[in-house]
């Protein structure tokens, strides 16, 4: 039953994505042009600083990843149908991981794009250890959705939620940060620190497996009356 | 509670001016001069900003599993306690490291998990202030978050800083300079005492804003 | 210990948003087959007392009990026994009405192949079953979040100004649908401040005001009359 529910919000989600494509789209461009914006900041005389492409990378993650999640819940709040989902029998956890499972797939296509983007303009070897990487992506990617997603929905009703989704999310979710940019970072040493690396991914890890808990205990209590 | 509040305050009172005669008589350390004397205040604002963190999580935690207005406001009493003490600590750290190290901010360890935890209660507050009805709740969130995060920052926060290792003063400090203890010790215990009244005061201050709020509703259901 | 009720109890019901009640010491009793009409001017609580009902909102004192027991005790099977039709309709814009229907239907344990086509044909939507929702008129979205509501056969039937936007037909085909649901055994609760409308179809009439009920009584003839007497001008 719950992870029937789940993967039917995803689906459901999946669906109204498809036709439009709208959130995909932007979001991928917004990340691109971020990712550009960097570029122009940092690099001088044609050289950016070293270490400056996993920055890039995991900033462009997390910022696009906030509008991201914003817009999601914006197509819950049109209908008011978050209650219309509240209301049905379902456990309202399986609804939490329906939705956040969407936004890691959203954001794991768009770092589809980044990451070969990132790699591109500031040649930095992401491939060297692809594995690791890709590891290490997704372990980020959970950790910052897991909270992401119960701030986003904790929010919905709130008139200033677009900016206080950052305020709350960014501090909390600093620990996957400098872990998705010291991981990396040691992933494009040479020869690749492939031992800092694995700390770096245990310690995201951890921190998906404390959250998506604590998420999963506190979502029906903040989302009910 | 109330009532130990006017003794309470006059024991803080007391002891602070004990703890300032306390400071001045220690002499003056040979390299930062009296500058140095901030750190008698810079540590113990620590220790309220982390006593104000406790209160708050564990105030929280109270709130989302029952309900009881009165753990939301001790809640909230303690998250304003945390900001409050945290400010000090964060404006005397900057100030002695500016005399100490020559620059205002290096990325010291602590000083940046501190600074960290305070902007989680900062949106602690932020929330509360512009979160709409029913933000009670949501600031518990993150309040309850916060807290669980911290060991991930201290870890996390610590690793990133190993570059250049740090030396804790403070469990060297009946060493290595004896005549220090007094005085941090006098003022550690007068900011300790100073957290307690001033949550006193401000969860009877929240007691009586519900009063009041109790006394509109009540109104409406007579008036009409 | 039954998945249904027959009757649901409201006792001594308060609810406030900070200082503004929203509902004041509500008390109310209604069991299967009445049409009970939630009447009142705008901003009287009645989206509130919904909620309450849908146990979407928690009173802040009182209890709302659901056959034999109260509803903190029931858990997610008393959802299933409930049908909310809201002001703002729960439905996906971007999807078509059968996607709708369908992604409900699936949510509350139902096969959509039993249920999409009848509801579809209750909507009188069968020809626009795959149009998206977001080129619907008021009215063509108001019948179909009505069918959403009903998918699963509820139990109580709470339906917030469900005649908005209609035309004649429709809104005769709305009282129809709802005085069959009663006939089968439903609670159905009918908010509106269409006076007329409610005029001969409800069974029972509940006036509220400020978040307090004024009246309680089986309806009769004249209800515009007695409304201005008892709620004023």
């Amino acid at each position: 039953m719950f992870f029937r529910v789940a993967l039917l919000v995803l689906r459901k989600d999946f669906a109204i994505e498809a036709k439009s494509r709208e959130i995909l789209t932007t979001t991928l461009l917004f990340a691109v042009s971020c990712v550009l914006v960097f570029a122009f900041a940092l690099v001088k005389e044609g050289e950016a600083p070293p270490d400056a492409a996993p920055a890039i990378l995991w900033i462009a993650i997390m910022f696009s990843g906030t509008l991201a999640l914003g817009r999601t819940f914006e197509r819950e709040r049109y209908g008011e149908t978050l209650r219309a989902l509240l209301l049905a029998p379902a456990p309202r956890p399986a609804l939490y991981v329906g939705k956040l499972l969407g936004i890691v797939l959203l954001l794991g296509v768009a770092e589809l794009v980044l990451v070969p983007l990132v790699a591109f303009f500031f040649g930095a070897p992401f491939f060297v250890q692809p594995v690791l990487m890709a590891l290490l992506l997704v372990a980020g990617t959970v950790g910052f959705a897991a909270v992401g997603t119960l701030f986003a929905a904790m929010l919905m009703r709130v008139r200033t939620r677009d900016v206080l989704l950052p305020i709350l999310l960014y501090p909390i979710t600093v620990p996957v940060i400098i872990a998705g940019v010291r991981g990396t970072a040691a992933l494009l040493a040479s020869p690749p620190d492939e031992v800092t690396a694995t700390m770096w991914l245990a310690i995201v890890v951890a921190f998906d497996v404390v959250f998506v808990t604590l998420s999963l205990w506190t979502f029906e209590v903040l989302m009910t009356e | 509670m109330k009532k130990l509040f006017a003794p309470l305050l006059i024991v803080t009172a007391v002891l602070f001016a004990a703890a300032l005669m306390l400071i001045a008589r220690v002499p003056p350390e040979s390299t930062m001069g009296l500058v140095q004397k901030i750190f008698y205040f810079h540590v113990p604002a620590w220790i309220g900003m982390y006593a104000g963190i406790a209160v708050c999580a564990v105030a929280s935690i109270i709130y989302l599993v029952t309900g009881r207005p009165a753990a939301d406001r001790l809640a909230a009493s303690g998250a304003e306690l945390t900001v409050l003490f945290g400010l000090v600590g964060l404006v005397t750290g900057p100030l002695w490291a500016r005399k100490a190290w020559g620059v205002w901010w290096q990325w010291d360890a602590r000083l940046t998990i501190a600074l960290l935890l305070w902007l989680i209660f900062v949106a602690y507050l932020v929330v509360r202030k512009y979160g709409g009805p029913g933000a009670e709740k949501l600031a518990a969130a993150v309040a309850l978050f916060g807290t669980a995060v911290s060991p991930f920052v201290y870890m996390s926060v610590n690793i990133w800083r190993t570059v250049h290792p740090l030396t804790s003063v403070m469990p060297q400090l009946p060493k290595s300079a004896p005549e220090m203890v007094p005085p941090m010790a006098a003022t550690s215990l007068a900011f300790l005492l100073l957290f307690c009244v001033l949550l006193i005061a401000r969860i009877e201050l929240g007691r009586r804003q519900a009063a009041v709020d109790e006394l509109y509703l009540a109104h409406e259901e007579g008036a009409a | 210990m039954t998945d249904d009720f027959e009757s649901v109890r409201l006792t001594d019901v308060s609810r406030h948003f900070g200082r503004r009640r929203a509902l004041s010491r509500l008390s109310l009793t209604i069991g299967a087959g009445d049409i009970l009409g939630l009447l009142g001017p705008n901003g009287a609580g009645k989206s509130t007392l919904l909620g309450v009902l849908a146990t979407l909102v928690r009173p802040n004192t009182g209890e709302v009990t659901f056959g034999d027991r109260p509803a903190r005790r029931w858990g997610a099977p008393l959802r299933q026994r409930i049908g909310l039709l809201a002001h703002e309709l729960h439905l996906y814009a971007e999807l078509t009405a059968r996607q709708n229907l369908t992604f409900f239907s699936e949510l509350y344990g139902l096969k959509p192949a039993d249920t999409v086509h009848a509801a579809l044909e209750r909507a009188g939507l069968s020809d626009r079953a795959d149009d998206e929702v977001a080129g619907f008129s008021r009215g063509m979205r108001q019948r179909l979040a009505l069918e959403r509501a009903l998918l699963h056969r509820p139990r109580l039937v709470l339906l917030d100004e469900p005649f908005t936007g209609l035309d004649d037909r429709s809104v005769g085909a709305v009282a129809d649908r709802v005085r069959q649901l009663a006939s089968t055994g439903a609670i159905v609760v009918l908010a509106t401040h269409d006076l007329d409308l409610a005029d001969g179809l409800v069974t029972r009439v509940a006036l509220m005001r400020d978040g307090r009920m004024l009246l309680d009584e089986a309806a009769s003839a004249g209800l515009r009359a007695r409304y201005r007497a008892v709620v004023g001008n």
